[in-house]
């Protein structure tokens, strides 16, 4: 087999038909980088119309297909990619594994998604436009009332589901039959663990959704009734089959985070991450119970009063498991020689942001209160605490935590710091008022909106824009990192960093782990 | 919200406070075009806030907490905070949602509070040694059970409020409400006597909308024509749907009830005071889903009943011009209301079409009269064009018809009668 220790192919061929995970997972972090920025500029034009009352940049219908194509594109293009990116680089190094365990689908888990967003965008300019039904796709307005894109649409989840299944795949078989030799479960970084569970929840519930478009198609091109009440069928249905997915999809995208931050808070305690055993324990419990929860999203479709009540007795016990992780993490802080370079700001404004997002999902949670904040921008505030202090900003973390072991060269610290207190002061001025205005009655995916609620709104939407080009900030940072940055002058690059990756040379080789590393037997975890 | 009152200044940041003349306030923005409108706010209004709201948005995380004092007073409507409205379940949700949200807020001021504690203390900054330990199955037991008990203490009064409003037995009255996409459609259940329905459209015109006429108080909240309650009644709302799912939700009454065509749902309320209420559509339902709304007038036994049999004798009276023949004039005059109530959402103001088809000029307005009235009874299935036959009378419907062949340029001098109408919805 001629010699092992090559380094990349040259040209285009090297990305198109590489089977290593490092390429790999670039590729992934750069396209969801580059449909964060998509999805962005959706948001960017929601929160424009939303600036003040009347309807002055965009028509209705438009408004509609922004807010879907902003989840579609947020969830399956942007979060969900970003932290397979980080899974492929990061597992082989931390369990010690040369690569993937199934290095040629991993490519293929790859390459399918560039096309399926650029169909998926094209939707915009058909006629009829694009996806207009919001991001869970409820019927009848996604059937009998959808645009014709719909079929494209409904194309495009199949294959995103495809991508997301085999990179689960991949993902179990690798941890599950590539670590290193002593590297027992019970010591694998708490990342791995969490992608683990992530992977089975992937498993999971993606044939869950493929199942509900299907039902789709059907009932759109072969002339089924299962969402339709005038055929037998009927709609709430697939409001239970798309939560049953829907559900412990937001976990499948808070879990890894949870991994990262795992990692970054006691790296910059200096003092190992308190109760790893219970972290663990907690992730599965959050996993298991993510899929008896799901009806929670339902509580005003008229269920009867017992499902209501198991539903609700079910999700508040959500708290439980997550409270201890929170506990977990300041525990890890406690005592210890904290610093405050970028990726432990981020990590601890993930912290912050993210509790009151549990806390507003524990409210979210009780039933009868649930009655008034339902589809109002209550629920919009609680998931952006959520899905992007929680999951953006892990991610945010993550990258410049790793990015000087990837690629060698040290970011500029001042201007990290700078994008995090822009971020984070946006972040806040765009969510927070949110929560003001859908209490007070403020429905959600609306184009227009009464005169109560303008001073929030353009608030929020000031906030939005600030936010938003925040990352313009993180984006140049990067690049002139990987460009022109400093080297690292500390092969460990972080003093308190734990872990098999940091035992590699920086920037790490092209093929690492050829043989496997040592694991001293007496070390609790990484 | 009057906590903090001031003259209409404006305070330019950066510039310190100035007076702008002739700067219209919110609710006033003359401006054309919406891209005009656009430029002109960019030119003179984007840095520019008034010092009152610039107060209060600052504020706002502090108001949240003192307006639950206000709003045990009943004195006014929150701008930041849930409404405990005009029932009693509604009192019971807010009073829930307060206990809740304060326990987070302590639990939360806990955590926190260690946590920059940390921050503070124990900085490597300030030649801090880490210690070592990194784990203690006490703790962690405890912090298991405590929250779990905590939880306890907030399921048992959810679950005794969650069953007050599933409770929708012993009724007073029934309303059946149907949603369409984009109105509602409320039908009196009445046991003795004919019942009363009506379909109830947004008022506000497009020019507010599209920013060419100021705003009015009550802008996108306003109706043709509001549901009337009885106070201190039970009612019993039936809710379902016509085409897609809406959500039926007045934060005041706290109902909120998803419509789902084919099915019925049940919710309920009994109001405690008079007064307008006003709600939206809660559940996305196409292109119009924000222009909606919903509005409740609960008014005194006596008048409701005034109000009923006035609708009733109004029913009475369009049975009664269903037989009459009417003029072209009166038909157009009937027509051009109709049409802006219930056509223009897709066909536009001047027939040019939109999410619809154009009338202007169209095959249909201008072709064979029997086919026209067939798609403005029966709609066209598997469109946006809805049966318009079961919505409004035949009056309306020969008026609108009339007045679509007759306008816009169509000039085919052709006029339909109620009782043509009456003809071929019997076939």
């Amino acid at each position: 087999m001629g010699d092992h220790h090559h380094g990349p192919a040259k040209g285009l061929g090297r990305w198109l038909f590489t089977t290593n995970h490092k390429d790999i997972g670039t590729m992934y972090l750069w396209f969801s980088f580059a449909m964060f920025i998509l999805g962005g500029f959706f948001a960017m034009v929601i929160r424009a119309e939303l600036f003040q009352p009347g309807m002055q940049l965009v028509e209705p219908a438009f408004f509609n297909q922004m807010t879907t194509l902003h989840g579609l594109v947020m969830v399956f293009g942007a979060i969900m990619p970003s932290f397979v990116g980080l899974a492929n680089w990061l597992i082989p190094m931390m369990i010690g594994a040369p690569d993937m365990a199934l290095p040629r689908m991993n490519n293929w888990s790859f390459w399918i998604l560039p096309p399926t967003f650029l169909l998926l965008a094209s939707t915009l300019f058909m006629e009829g436009g694009a996806p207009a039904f919001g991001w869970t796709f409820y019927a009848p307005l996604s059937t009998t009332y959808a645009p014709p894109s719909v079929t494209f649409f409904i194309f495009s989840v199949h294959v995103l589901g495809l991508s997301s299944i085999m990179g689960s795949i991949n993902i179990i078989a690798t941890v599950m039959n590539m670590r290193a030799p002593g590297m027992t479960y019970m010591k694998m970084p708490l990342f791995v663990w969490t992608w683990l569970i992530t992977a089975f929840l992937l498993v999971a519930v993606m044939p869950v959704l493929a199942g509900a478009v299907t039902m789709m198609l059907m009932d759109i091109h072969f002339g089924t009734s299962f969402f339709s009440a005038a055929g037998g069928g009927d709609p709430v249905l697939f409001q239970h089959v798309f939560w049953f997915f829907g559900h412990p999809e937001v976990y499948i995208i808070i879990l890894p985070a949870f991994g990262v931050v795992s990692q970054i808070i006691p790296a910059f305690s200096r003092k190992p991450l308190f109760g790893y055993d219970s972290m663990v324990y907690a992730t599965a419990s959050i996993a298991f119970l993510s899929f008896i929860v799901w009806a929670h999203h339902m509580y005003t479709v008229g269920m009867p009063v017992a499902g209501e009540l198991f539903f609700m007795y079910a999700t508040m016990l959500i708290a439980v498991p997550t409270g201890v992780k929170v506990f977990n993490w300041i525990s890890t802080m406690w005592r210890g020689a904290l610093s405050f370079e970028t990726p432990m700001l981020f990590s601890i404004g993930f912290l912050v942001l993210f509790t009151i997002g549990g806390f507003t999902g524990l409210m979210l949670s009780i039933a009868p209160s649930d009655f008034q904040y339902h589809d109002s921008y209550f629920v919009v505030a609680h998931f952006h605490y959520v899905m992007v202090a929680g999951a953006v900003f892990s991610m945010t973390a993550a990258v410049y935590f790793w990015l000087p072991k990837w690629c060698g060269k040290m970011y500029n610290e001042t201007m990290g710091k700078t994008h995090f207190w822009i971020s984070f002061v946006g972040f806040n001025l765009a969510f927070f008022p949110q929560h003001f205005v859908g209490l007070a009655g403020m429905p959600r995916r609306i184009p227009d909106y009464a005169l109560q609620f303008a001073d929030f709104n353009m608030m929020s939407s000031i906030g939005a824009f600030i936010y938003g080009a925040s990352q313009i900030m993180f984006l140049y940072n990067v690049i002139a990192t990987i460009v022109s940055g400093t080297p690292v002058s500390d092969e460990k690059v972080w003093d308190g960093a734990e872990g098999l990756e940091w035992t590699l040379p920086t920037p790490a080789p092209y093929h690492t782990f050829e043989t496997p590393p040592k694991i001293d037997p007496a070390h609790a975890h990484s | 919200m009057p906590l903090l009152r001031c003259p209409r200044k404006s305070l330019w940041l950066g510039l310190g406070e100035t007076d702008v003349p002739g700067l219209p306030g919110r609710g006033d923005n003359n401006n054309g075009s919406r891209l005009g409108g656009l430029l002109y706010y960019m030119e003179t209004r984007e840095m520019c806030f008034e010092a009152k709201r610039l107060f209060r948005l600052a504020l706002g995380p502090v108001l949240m907490l003192m307006s639950a004092a206000a709003l045990a007073a009943g004195a006014e409507v929150s701008q930041v905070n849930m409404r405990p409205g005009v029932t009693e379940v509604g009192k019971e949700i807010y009073d829930l949602h307060m206990i809740i949200l304060w326990i987070c807020t302590i639990i939360g001021a806990g955590v926190f509070g260690v946590m920059f504690y940390s921050i503070i203390y124990h900085r490597k900054s300030k030649g801090v040694v880490p210690a070592t330990f990194h784990e203690s199955t006490k703790v962690e037991i405890a912090w298991t059970i405590v929250p779990f008990f905590i939880l306890i203490g907030m399921a048992v009064p959810a679950t005794s409020t969650l069953l007050n409003i599933y409770d929708n037995d012993d009724a007073d009255m029934d309303v059946l409400i149907t949603g369409y996409q984009w109105k509602w459609k409320y039908e009196y259940l009445n046991e003795n006597g004919e019942n009363v329905t009506f379909f109830s459209n947004l008022r506000t015109p497009q020019n507010e909308i599209y920013n060419t006429e100021s705003k009015g108080e009550h802008y996108l909240l306003e109706v043709d024509e509001p549901l009337v309650l009885p106070k201190d009644t039970k009612v019993r709302f039936l809710v379902t749907a016509n085409d897609v799912i809406h959500s039926w939700w007045v934060p005041d009454l706290a109902v909120k009830k998803d419509a789902i065509p084919g099915f019925i749902n049940e919710a309920w309320t009994r109001t405690s005071q008079e007064g307008i209420y006003r709600g939206q559509c809660a559940e996305l339902c196409g292109k119009d889903h924000g222009f909606m709304p919903i509005v409740v007038n609960v008014v005194s036994q006596g008048e409701y009943d005034e109000w009923l049999s006035g609708k009733q004798a109004e029913a009475a009276e369009i049975k009664e011009l269903m037989a009459q023949t009417f003029t072209l004039d009166e038909l157009m005059e009937r027509g051009k209301s109709v049409y802006d109530r219930s056509c223009l959402a897709c066909h536009g103001a001047n027939g040019e079409g939109g999410l619809g088809n154009a009338i202007a000029n169209s095959a249909v307005a201008t072709g064979e009269l029997g086919e026209h009235l067939e798609i403005g009874i029966n709609g066209v299935p598997g469109t946006a064009m809805q049966a318009f036959g079961g919505q409004m009378n035949d009056v309306d419907m020969a008026a609108v018809i009339t007045y679509q062949r007759n306008a816009f340029g169509n000039n085919m001098g052709d006029m339909v009668q109620p009782i043509d109408v009456y003809n071929h919805k019997k076939g």
